[in-house]
């Protein structure tokens, strides 16, 4: 965007220059931009605050932090990461990609695009501030369970308010998102011809809208009960606890779904292309995605089934639940049908999108075994948890993320990325964060719960190799951090199509792309050679 | 006659001989796996877990033998070149019903034991564990007993903010309590599980699962314990400052034992203030049943 030669042509208009013109930017790339670098942010102060919790849980005993200071870094790094890192870092992808993806110009609604984006830098300000507060921040765990969450001192109404904006935020973005994929398609460009990273967005915007004011309701039930008197959780005034954790569940699994959707999306996009062969069963992944959707919505409760449910219920939300595993399934089969008989070559980008088929896949496994309701009673609130989620998360969503930057950095740039650092990061990454994760499903097994500053010494030995391995995973970030830099600042020249086998209409416009990304729309006969 | 005599002998040699190395697996194997457990449920879980995982690996082996054999397969630099198949609705159909089978073949056993577990009819006896921020409270609904259960002293001690006390030198570090659940083997137990304050969840991985502890709710669940011994175990919900430091101490023991610990508890706890009081409502407890 700095190139002068491309502002010219494309009669780039900035009415203002420095920090006025990301202030009031209205366009898809600017805002783009500023959700990932704020993502970035996010990970890394995400990513120290996991680095406190791997530290004193490095050795049995209490040797760094007390324990009030312990539960709210893990309820922070879990806020952090899931509103803060992975969801803008989608929303940055989505507006950099689907306007050049779909043949639009910008998106639909740009004020309400610069508008989403500005409320977050405001409720991570004020989330983040309660960490300076007296009592601290908030430690009653992300999923804010009452009655315990109510005892959080002034952080409270912070956290809550904190919310409040995310769930604005994401709501904008989802309408945007959905207003300019059904409004702003060139002609041509059909639904079931739109790449998967926009359908799997679509999807995950509808969840959004679907989940997020539901959130909301939850969280302020919450504020009410606190400050107003009501007792909506409170068992003693006549309320439910319990109630609460169907209502945040009723939004806390599309929300999972929220987080991984566009990852399935930019494997789908990146696999292909490195494996020089079309996606196969490109209609299946549609509804593969569409079906998980609709389940993530009947599923709730099975993050709660020691809470004492009748029979009846335990048994329709264990079998909805391992049921989930036959559409993504199909996903796994259908990435790995692309790679056989192909001719694949193993640029970053293809390394990271590899690793995630392969360790969300063992992610998938341990959440069917989280599924059979008779087990999680063990399961439940374990480490083995940690291990699961962390491994959807981390090597699914994050990965994915990961694996889109290298993929689509030097088209955003101009400029090719440092292959060989990024290969040191790929592999570093890799292992390292196997061997963070990994001995986490053994300390669940053998009986270590979840969210404990300190544990028995049966639990030492893995626990020092998980921090080990957390140590080194969080370290190799820096170096993808170096990567970015080196990349934005210069490199070598990235050529329009940037790589070899890459389809769709993003690669038909230069590198870096004009400010407007379509004016005109593209002809249907590019539409059709972006295809596969 | 020497023969026989000589047998017990070998045997007992032997056994030490080969519980070397076979128990420093055991012990290894227990670090890495579900607990086998004491009570039917918990070896009913212990087989489905087991079943279940290994179904996942060779799921996994398939999946991944896949994927590795095209990385060294279909590589470019190996002059690979890329077929432009992407479609077979015969292949789609199959690998979305192949899993369906699957998981209803699995769904069966899992059936069965859930149905196991929310059987708490016919139990021999009650008891009430209450959840408190942060020690548990055990009442023995038929007999009118109760006590409160605390982290022992020398944890206490130990696991306070750089106290310097080497966790390894603390008999059963964070999993010792002053006062012990006893309970006798082979009897159905009925545990009802609720809180005073913030939710909790009393497990102990030998019996096989955990079961909230929620203020406003009384939820059952079942036990029975086959064999002596001591069973440890933590709470397992987020129940605020010190939710790591309340474990669970159960400690099984013959009919006859229980029995003369029981009439102790009664004697100790005969003369308290609330004892009339505790007993009414324990009362009302028993009748639920």
């Amino acid at each position: 965007m700095s190139d002068a030669a491309i502002h010219d042509e494309h009669h780039d208009h900035h009415p203002y220059g420095g920090m006025t013109r990301w202030l009031t930017t209205t366009n898809h790339k600017d805002i783009g931009t500023m959700y990932l670098v704020f993502a970035l942010i996010m990970f890394f102060i995400g990513g120290a605050m996991a680095m406190v919790i791997r530290l004193e849980l490095f050795q049995p005993g209490l040797q760094f932090v007390d324990p009030v200071f312990f539960n709210s870094m893990t309820t922070m790094h879990a806020l952090v990461m899931i509103f803060g890192a992975v969801m803008p870092a989608w929303t940055g992808f989505a507006n950099w990609l689907i306007p050049m993806m779909i043949g639009a110009p910008d998106m639909a609604l740009p004020r309400l695009n610069n508008w989403s984006f500005w409320i977050l830098p405001f409720a991570f300000t004020l989330l983040l501030s309660t960490l300076f507060m007296p009592g601290g921040g908030p430690a009653g765990g992300w999923t804010m369970y009452p009655p315990l969450v109510l005892q959080t001192g002034a952080a409270f109404p912070f956290l809550i308010f904190s919310i409040h904006f995310m769930g604005a935020s994401s709501i904008a973005g989802a309408i945007n998102i959905i207003a300019t994929v059904f409004n702003l398609r060139a002609p041509g460009m059909t639904l079931m011809k739109l790449p998967l990273f926009v359908w799997t967005w679509i999807i995950t915007a509808f969840l959004l809208i679907a989940s997020m004011p539901v959130l909301a309701g939850a969280v302020t039930m919450l504020l009410t009960d606190k400050f107003f008197g009501t007792a909506f959780f409170s068992a003693a005034g006549g309320g439910d606890p319990v109630m609460f954790q169907h209502i945040f569940w009723f939004f806390g699994h599309p929300e999972v779904y929220i987080l991984i959707l566009p990852a399935f999306g930019i494997a789908s996009a990146i696999i292909p292309t490195f494996a020089r062969k079309p996606l196969f069963g490109y209609a299946s992944m549609v509804y593969a995605a569409a079906s998980i959707a609709f389940l993530s919505f009947i599923v709730w409760a099975h993050h709660m089934f020691t809470v004492g449910m009748p029979l009846a219920g335990e048994l329709f939300f264990m079998y909805a639940t391992v049921l989930i595993a036959v559409p993504t399934g199909v996903k796994v089969f259908n990435w790995v049908a692309t790679m056989w008989q192909s001719s694949m070559t193993f640029e970053t980008p293809m390394l990271f999108a590899i690793a995630f088929v392969v360790l969300f896949t063992i992610g998938g496994f341990s959440g069917l075994m989280l599924g059979v309701t008779p087990i999680d009673f063990q399961y439940q609130d374990t480490y083995f948890v940690v291990a699961h989620f962390h491994y959807v998360l981390v090597t699914g969503a994050i990965f994915s993320i990961m694996a889109g930057t290298y993929f689509w950095l030097p088209k955003w740039t101009g400029h090719m990325y440092d292959e060989g650092l990024g290969k040191l990061h790929f592999w570093l990454s890799t292992i390292s964060v196997n061997v963070l994760f990994f001995p986490q499903h053994f300390l669940g097994l053998a009986g270590m719960p979840r969210r404990i500053p300190d544990y028995a010494v049966q639990f030492a030995d893995w626990n020092m190799v998980s921090s080990i391995g957390g140590f080194v995973f969080g370290g190799s970030q820096i170096l993808f951090l170096v990567v970015i830099v080196k990349c934005v600042r210069g490199g070598q020249k990235a050529t329009d199509r940037v790589w070899e086998g890459a389809h769709g209409l993003e690669w038909t416009l230069p590198s870096p792309p004009p400010y407007h990304s379509f004016s005109t729309p593209p002809a249907p006969a590019t539409i059709e050679g972006g295809m596969r | 006659m020497t023969i026989s005599r000589s047998r017990p002998r070998l045997r007992t040699t032997l056994a030490a001989v080969l519980s070397m190395p076979s128990m420093a697996a055991l012990a290894d194997w227990s670090k890495l796996n579900l607990p086998f457990g004491v009570t039917p449920y918990s070896h009913t879980i212990y087989h489905l877990h087991n079943i279940i995982m290994w179904i996942c690996v060779a799921i996994g082996v398939i999946v991944f033998g896949a994927i590795f054999y095209s990385i060294f397969k279909f590589r470019k630099s190996q002059g690979a070149v890329a077929a432009q198949w992407h479609e077979s609705t015969l292949v789609e159909i199959l690998w979305t019903i192949v899993p369906l089978l699957i998981l209803i073949a699995m769904s069966v056993p899992a059936t069965k034991a859930l149905i196991m577990m929310e059987d708490v009819s016919k139990s021999d006896l009650t008891i009430k564990v209450t959840g408190y921020q942060w020690k548990w409270r055990y009442d023995y609904v038929n007999d009118g007993v109760g006590f409160f259960s605390t982290l022992g002293q020398s944890s206490n001690v130990a696991r306070q903010l750089k106290s310097g006390i080497d966790p390894h030198s603390v008999d059963n570090y964070l999993l010792e309590v002053d006062h012990e659940l006893v309970v006798p083997i082979n009897k159905k137990i009925r545990f009802l599980t609720t809180a005073s304050d913030v939710i909790h969840s009393w497990w102990v991985p030998d019996l096989g699962w955990k079961r909230d502890a929620i203020p406003g709710y009384i939820n059952e669940s079942w036990a029975l314990i086959e064999k002596e011994g001591t069973y440890r175990g933590q709470c397992a919900e987020l129940c605020g400052k010190d939710h790591g430091f309340m474990p669970i101490v159960v400690r099984a023991v013959s009919e006859a034992d229980y029995k003369a610990w029981l009439e102790k508890m009664k004697a100790e706890q005969a003369p308290a203030p609330h004892a009339s009081n505790e007993l009414s409502n324990n009362t009302l407890l028993a009748q639920r049943r």
